[in-house]
């Protein structure tokens, strides 16, 4: 099953509402997304912990009905 | 721990370098644990790989044992180091063959 881009913004929007986002659909086909994160969330978390937060954020989605959402993240660079 | 999560950390900290993945490092059935078998392989590193397509349980274990929700799982001298986004930028960066020196990994050695 796949997910809407506004979706994906939405749910990472509401566990970090500071969050820069940009998400690709890269195939075109609803399924295959990239997506560049960057919230002061991040400041001070290993990448991993940065990444978990996200996955947290869609709430299980990432690997069932989200198949691919390439990640990456970043605390704010100021 | 269940049996399968004792069998998995038993191999994560047994292998220096361990990489649960779709398929094997001669024949990835995914792209994403490709990705990282060719980063991998670039290096020159040796590692294990294990297929977590021959179990539901196990593909079903590794991802609670990380609290990550997707293969592949790298880890390094028992640690888990990122799926293929990190382990693909932090390649990119320097910083993966970084932290292999750091962990005294040496490239072209044999697995054991």
């Amino acid at each position: 099953m796949a997910m809407d881009a506004k979706q994906i913004e939405h749910l990472i929007r509401e566990a970090l509402p500071d969050a820069e986002i940009e998400i690709r659909d890269l195939a075109g086909d609803g399924d295959h997304y990239a997506a560049t994160v960057v919230s002061r969330a991040f400041v001070g978390k290993t990448r991993v912990q940065q990444h978990q937060l996200v996955y947290q954020a869609l709430k299980g989605a990432m690997g069932g009905e989200l198949h691919a959402l390439a990640l990456q993240t970043s605390a704010p660079k100021d | 721990m269940s049996d399968v999560m004792n069998w998995i950390d038993e191999q994560v900290k047994s292998n220096d370098i361990i990489l649960f993945m779709k398929g094997t490092p001669d024949a990835p059935m995914c792209g994403f644990s490709g990705q990282v078998v060719q980063i991998l392989d670039y290096l020159n590193v040796p590692y294990a790989g294990v297929n977590v397509l021959s179990s539901d349980e196990l593909r079903n274990a590794i991802k609670v044992y990380s609290d990550w929700p997707t293969i592949p799982q790298l880890y390094v001298k028992g640690e888990f180091i990122g799926g293929c986004d990190i382990v693909r930028e932090m390649f990119q960066k320097g910083e993966l063959q970084a932290l292999l020196d750091e962990k005294g990994i040496v490239a072209g050695a044999e697995q054991d």
